[in-house]
């Protein structure tokens, strides 16, 4: 049938399921879920998080420090975020957090985009050679891994090991937290804050506390990614990829601890898929309105299909529990 | 009333804009009492009630319960203080056990803490217990049976049922319980009576506001009326229900005018002849 080749497409899906970026977005995800799946926090600046925490590590490397060094800046940098984000606007109705997360993120990417600022941040350009430390400790030869094209080399697997490393402990904290009776509070404030301060509970630190602990997650979600591809640049760090994040959580389960995991997964899969199959459809040809340049936004089209049919047919997600999806609130 | 600073409340203003909800002189209650708030609607009974929880800020005032001041504090601090409030409407949390809405409810849980929870072994023990009380308390109201079921599949009756069980494991000494009968079915309605009354010998004091003189009559030793913001009387149910001034305010007019109602006499302007 016009010559595809699903089997390619299939690899081509499996291969950046477990690569890189998917790791990083389950990571992200992951302290994102912490935030809206767990304590209710609309927070649509997350990838501000990655943001500081890339920067952070990767203008800490460039003045000459050592990675140790960048990668407690980074996490400082995740903290300092969160806390000047909730301090002014958890006490405010939850709709406040998500206008000035949003615009937060918006200003320090532009900030950090800022010609100005080419002395530290690099500006446009960014900064790059950042990860020679890192990957100087890579135990794996040189050489291709995996089986035939379903492969990576050496220093990807490198970023894997490191970056699956760090998803499983991310799931272990947040499943540790949130099975306790913190994360039982936390819930409870996500469901009724008034009930919850009824009860004698501190609403505002436990939102704080979640926040800031989301942001952390996200800021090593951003190292991640900074140290994988050695450099950072601005232009990652736009608000749209906040909403890929809200996609794999809600793809994967809403306050779920492996949701944002398997989200993340099924998002890099479907999307890559659809990119090898397009790809192949068109070829340099023409269908309709769509030309050979039109594959890359029309995987986004397919993914949103896909997710609308998840919505319309699995509400919970792929791990939630449908009838707490299902549960009314009066 | 001997006041034994329980909890006792001065000179409490909030307005709205021109409108007065709340203007309280005084207002006290006695450890170990059965409480009940009457007045019409709008008198101020459900803003007081947020007030001296501290859910609503106090234009004035000041208030104390066992000797502590409580006015411009926290809600929740006020609620860890032990004086413990319900809602008109009650407010489960939906997507948790009926068990986990109780057991939450408890005060000084070490598991709560953030850097405790990493740590199992320094709250595992202590939630069991509480989540075995958390049981009897369910059981105790009736809902047993729906213990392990999300919150939210319970009927608005029922869920006043679970509200009253996760404020009695919050500990409180003062439980105020804000329309506890309201939505609740007859059937249901004496077995939730009973339990109010039970609370007194578990060290629970209870202020309640409530419309059905009935309820009033039935369970309080003492009734307080407001209307437009302010107290105006105060004593056991059958002096409240006999006081023209009481009555006044709900009937909106004086005890006078029902006199001559019930003698005959036209009170009210007669309606216009039709054309």
């Amino acid at each position: 049938m016009l010559g595809l080749s699903v089997s390619s497409a299939l690899v081509d899906g499996l291969r950046d399921a477990v690569s890189v970026p998917a790791c990083v977005y389950a990571l992200a995800a992951t302290g994102l879920n912490l935030q809206f799946g767990y304590a209710g926090l609309m927070n649509f600046g997350h990838i501000a998080s990655g943001m500081v925490g890339a920067y952070g590590m990767a203008i800490s490397v460039n003045e000459g420090l050592p990675l140790w060094v960048g990668l407690i800046v980074g996490v400082v940098a995740g903290v300092v975020l969160g806390l000047i984000l909730g301090l002014p606007t958890l006490r405010l109705r939850a709709d406040y957090l998500a206008i000035v997360t949003i615009s937060a993120a918006e200003i320090l990417r532009v900030v950090i985009n800022s010609a100005r600022l080419q002395d530290v941040t690099g500006g446009p350009i960014g900064i790059s050679g950042i990860a020679r430390s890192f990957y100087a400790i890579n135990p794996y030869p040189d050489g291709r891994y995996g089986f035939g094209s379903w492969s990576f080399n050496q220093n990807t697997m490198w970023s894997m090991t490191v970056g699956w490393i760090a998803v499983a402990l991310a799931c272990l904290f947040v499943w540790r937290i949130t099975t306790s009776p913190w994360g039982r509070m936390l819930k409870a404030i996500r469901e009724d804050e008034e009930a919850a301060r009824s009860l004698g509970k501190n609403v505002f630190a436990a939102k704080l506390q979640a926040l800031v602990l989301g942001s952390v997650i996200g800021a090593f979600a951003g190292m991640l990614y900074a140290l994988d591809g050695g450099f950072v640049k601005p232009e990652f760090y736009v608000s749209q990829v906040t909403f890929n994040f809200y996609l794999v959580v809600i793809l994967g389960g809403i306050g779920t601890v492996f949701g944002p995991v398997v989200g993340a997964m099924a998002y890099w899969f479907v999307i890559s898929l659809f990119n090898s199959l397009l790809t192949q459809m068109i070829g340099n040809d023409s269908y309709g309105p769509i030309g050979p340049t039109d594959t890359g936004p029309s995987r986004f089209v397919v993914v949103g299909l896909a997710v609308i049919l998840l919505l319309v047919f699995r509400p919970q997600g792929i791990l939630g529990d449908r009838e707490e999806a299902l549960v009314r609130d009066q | 009333m001997t006041s034994d600073g329980f909890l006792i409340a001065d000179d409490v203003r909030r307005a709205f804009g021109g409108v007065t909800a709340v203007d309280v002189d005084h207002f006290e209650v006695e450890r170990g009492s059965i409480v009940a708030l009457i007045g019409p609607n709008g008198a101020g009974k459900t803003t007081f009630f947020n007030v001296l929880t501290g859910f609503e800020r106090a234009d004035q005032g000041s208030w104390a319960f066992e000797g502590t001041g409580l006015a411009g504090r926290p809600a929740y601090a006020i609620a860890r203080s032990g004086l413990v409030r319900t809602f008109q409407t009650a407010r489960v949390f939906p997507r948790l056990s009926v068990v986990d809405n109780v057991a939450l409810a408890a005060p000084g849980q070490r598991g709560e803490r953030l850097f405790s929870s990493l740590i199992p072994v320094r709250w595992r023990r202590q939630d069991e217990e509480l989540r075995d009380r958390a049981r009897e308390l369910v059981g105790w109201v009736g809902l047993g049976g729906k213990a392990d079921d999300y919150a939210g599949t319970l009927s608005g009756g029922q869920r006043k049922l679970l509200e009253l069980a996760r404020a009695v494991m919050a500990a409180p000494r003062l439980l105020m319980l804000d329309e506890p009968m309201a939505g609740v079915n007859p059937a249901l309605r004496q077995a939730l009576l009973e339990k109010i009354t039970e609370l007194p010998s578990e060290g629970i004091t209870v202020l309640f506001v409530e419309h059905d003189m009935d309820v009033v009559s039935a369970i309080a030793d003492v009734v307080v009326c407001m209307a437009q913001g302010s107290i105006i009387a105060s004593g056991t149910p059958a002096e409240v229900a006999a006081d023209p001034v009481v009555i006044e305010a709900y009937l909106g007019r004086s005890v006078d005018d029902l006199r001559d109602m019930s003698t005959g006499a036209p009170t009210a302007p007669e309606p216009a002849e039709e054309p």
